[in-house]
């Protein structure tokens, strides 16, 4: 039973991944009908606000470091611990929730400019075009932080309370040996919570009711003088942020490099076409359950009999999905169909 | 009418004239189509009469041992000091025997190219070929990982350049895939195992059961098969050997199922930012915090260095392992260095850059000691070569498969460091005896000095 619910937890945090990503890539396909390629650079973009905050506030003054004696050894120490002590390691802490609050303005901003500033334009191109152009974009998103931040994964530290693990068995009522990080907990209640605040924006406000008719309907919409064209670059900036706080939040789970984008991209389309292109509610239930199908797929058990399943799985159930149903668990009719 | 007029001349048609202008331009020419400056006198990149020689140091300065590439080149940067007289002098002033003289090699100046391999063997052969072909490289050294040391040393034997291999721990470097032209002083995984051995069975009992996650390449395959071996040959039980990405970064779905699985000892084949990403989340996961088959849960790491224990910081207290040379080796070749590099940079260096400094100066003595750059008797030179006072007391170069022999530390991580860098405890120096072994065991041949440019 322990297994069990080791790896259901295990394939709920990173379906919570799989979900956030592909809620966002659901969300710009359904209102702006963009096959967003430049998606997976929003998430990694995400972890970078993480990186850069953590760096600012890890700014340090090269100290003389005493108990070396052999030769002059130096300490790096942070400003912020050399002016408020224990207050100032806190503060450094905490670094990866401080960035939720700055990656929401910056990821917002950065799905305005993108949506204005390119994506607009391709509105009436084929899909062929729009990919090309969005992983375009990709690479060149890519490059720059490669180019600043360099290549190697950057590691991030997660507040000294929430470092251990949690003795979920206890809480279950199970055995009190089966344990589960806390911080890879709180991803997932944190994707359940950013989940729950799009639908609820989208389904209980009268602004997310009209991007819905925009959705089903947009020509209708528009006759109705509503001015459908600025609520979906709203939109594609709601996709950026959810898309952003998912890459700020993974970054202690997956330390970030500039090609963290690229890795989760390729699973975020396989999420969202065994869901169904357009739904939300598909887009959220297939990644839970391939985070769940591959977590279950790397036991030993089921290794023993199918080597090498954990890296695959995922896709061949995308596989078997197409071939039973082309639209995806609960795609809508008419959605990428001509 | 002459015969000239007809196209002829004394015999010799116009023709022929033509024919022998062709061979002679084509003769006069061969040096610079074929060879340029490359096999002018003989071998690859002979300096001649340049005031200057060039080494090519190609290490990882990105990827998952980018830390180890960084102090490797560091390490690098220093020798070159050293062997061009410049500094304090190191290992120059306690190494024995010694033949460098502080002035360069042969009497000239030692420069340096880099390169990226990316911990990526075609990377790493593409800088190395570069280094060789276009910068002209001498000898080219680094390497944080085995499967480039094997890439890049199969390269170098093709193309009659030296490689003394940086770090390198998988048997087949000095093993199957050894080569004339390869040559490697930091130890290998079967010497880990023989020196852990003892120590874990001290610690830990003969009766354990061991999970394996291991690196998917040479040195992790390796690694664990002589860890394996060693652990059954104590009577421990392998319950599964799992093989895992290199860069991972995310190793849940490797770790979860080591919860269930009934062992009680985790072996981490894994180096650089693998170990630390999947020890890190060994301990996220409680793994040490539980008692299987009645035994408290142990974790060992064959393999790590000062550089991973500040990476794992507080995670790696306690756990075993090996280690090439730690920097708080009290001997006066380590003090040398550790002082000099110290010195040059604010921290104690690391086992990749002992290794990697010990390596350049080696090669710079066997040129000197060969009394050429020539790279044929520099082998025979660095073949069989006795060498003491650089970090690892007494050490070989054995001849029959260009691996060197000396004693092989096993550690702990520290408990109570008293610096920041105090993060291994030195449990046992085993002794060369202990961790020697017959190279046939490993096949492999090292192939001819000769070889066609």
């Amino acid at each position: 039973m322990d297994a069990i619910v080791i790896q259901i937890l295990n394939g709920l945090d990173k379906g919570g991944a799989y979900a956030l990503i592909a809620l966002g890539l659901t969300l710009a396909f359904g209102t702006l009908g963009i096959v967003n390629f430049a998606h997976g650079a929003l998430f990694m973009m995400g972890a970078f606000c993480a990186v850069t905050v953590q760096k600012l506030l890890t700014i340090s003054a090269r100290v003389r470091d005493m108990s070396v004696t052999f030769f002059e050894a130096y300490k790096e120490t942070p400003y912020l611990e050399l002016w408020w002590g224990d207050t100032g390691t806190t503060i450094i802490e905490y670094s990866v929730p401080l960035s939720i609050l700055i990656a929401i303005p910056v990821m917002a901003l950065v799905g305005v400019v993108m949506e204005r500033g390119l994506i607009r334009f391709f509105y009436k191109r084929t899909h062929a075009e729009q990919i090309l152009v969005t992983f375009g974009l990709a690479i060149v998103i890519q490059e720059i932080i490669r180019h600043f931040f360099g290549a190697n994964p950057i590691p991030q530290a997660i507040p000294e309370i929430v470092s251990g693990s949690a003795n979920v068995g206890t809480m279950l009522g199970l055995s009190d040996t089966l344990v589960y990080p806390w911080w890879r907990l709180i991803y997932f209640c944190f994707a359940t919570v950013v989940i729950g605040g799009v639908f609820a924006f989208l389904q209980y406000t009268t602004y997310g009711m009209v991007v819905r008719a925009g959705m089903a309907d947009r020509d209708t919409v528009g006759l109705l003088g509503i001015n459908i064209q600025r609520r979906f670059t709203i939109v594609f900036a709601l996709a950026a942020v959810v898309a952003g706080l998912a890459g700020v939040m993974y970054t202690p789970v997956l330390p970030p490099d500039y090609h963290m984008g690229m890795d989760f991209l390729v699973l975020s389309f396989v999420v969202v076409v065994v869901g169904g292109m357009g739904s939300l509610p598909g887009a959220v239930a297939a990644g839970f359950l391939l985070g769940i199908l591959q977590s279950f797929a790397s036991m030993n058990e089921i290794k023993q009999f199918l080597p090498g399943i954990d890296q695959i799985i995922i896709y061949l159930v995308a596989v078997v999905i197409i071939l039973v149903r082309p639209r995806g668990l609960m795609g809508r009719k008419g959605v990428m169909e001509s | 009418m002459s015969d000239i007029s007809r196209g002829k001349s004394g015999g010799v048609s116009r023709r022929s004239v033509l024919k022998a202008g062709a061979a002679s331009g084509l003769v006069l020419a061969t040096p610079t189509i074929f060879s340029s400056k490359a096999h002018a006198a003989g071998f690859r990149n002979d300096p001649g009469a340049a005031k200057s020689v060039t080494f090519g140091f190609n290490v990882p300065q990105t990827g998952a041992y980018a830390d180890e590439g960084a102090d490797e080149l560091r390490a690098y940067k220093l020798a070159v000091k050293h062997i061009n007289g410049e500094g304090d002098g190191g290992m120059l002033n306690t190494m024995k025997p010694l033949s460098l003289k502080g002035n360069g090699v042969l009497g000239k100046k030692v420069e340096y190219v880099t390169g990226d391999t990316q911990t990526k063997s075609d990377a790493a052969r593409a800088s190395a070929k570069r280094m060789i072909e276009k910068d002209g490289a001498l000898m080219i050294t680094g390497g944080s990982s085995s499967g480039v040391a094997v890439a890049v040393q199969g390269l170098c034997q093709e193309m009659g350049t030296i490689f003394m291999a940086g770090l390198t721990h998988s048997n087949d470097t000095t093993g199957k895939d050894k080569k004339r032209y390869g040559f490697r002083h930091f130890f290998n995984a079967y010497m880990s195992g023989a020196a852990l051995g003892p120590v874990l069975e001290k610690e830990y009992g003969k009766e354990r059961r061991a999970y394996h996650l291991t690196a998917d390449y040479t040195w992790g395959w390796t690694q664990e098969e002589s860890i394996k071996n060693t652990t059954e040959a104590l009577g421990w039980q392998t319950v599964n050997t799992v093989r895992t990405p290199v860069g991972a970064g995310d190793f849940s779905q490797y770790i979860t199922p080591v919860l269930n699985s009934g062992a009680d000892v985790l072996i981490l084949n894994h180096y650089g930012k693998d170990m630390i990403n999947s020890l890190t989340q060994a301990v996220q996961f409680g793994l040490r915090d539980k008692q299987v088959n009645g035994k408290q849960f142990e974790i060992v790491v064959p393999l790590f260095s000062r550089l991973m224990a500040q990476g794992a910081g507080p995670n790696i207290k306690g756990i075993l392992g090996t280690t090439n040379w730690n920097w708080s080796l009290t001997d006066a070749g380590s003090q040398a260095f550790v002082k000099s590099f110290g010195a040059e940079y604010g921290f104690p260096p690391s086992m990749a850059a002992h290794t990697c400094y010990v390596q350049a100066l080696l090669y710079a003595n066997a040129c000197e000691m060969a009394g050429t750059f020539n790279p044929i008797p520099v082998i025979k030179a660095l073949e069989g070569f006795k060498f003491d006072g650089m970090g690892n007391g007494a050490t070989e170069y054995r001849a029959s498969d260009h691996q060197c022999f000396k004693s092989v530390l096993v550690v702990r991580g520290n408990e109570n460091p008293t610096s920041q860098f105090d993060l291994l405890d030195v449990v046992q120096e085993v002794p060369r005896s202990q961790v020697e072994y017959d190279p046939a065991i490993f096949g492999g041949e090292l192939g001819p000095y000769e070889v066609a440019m």
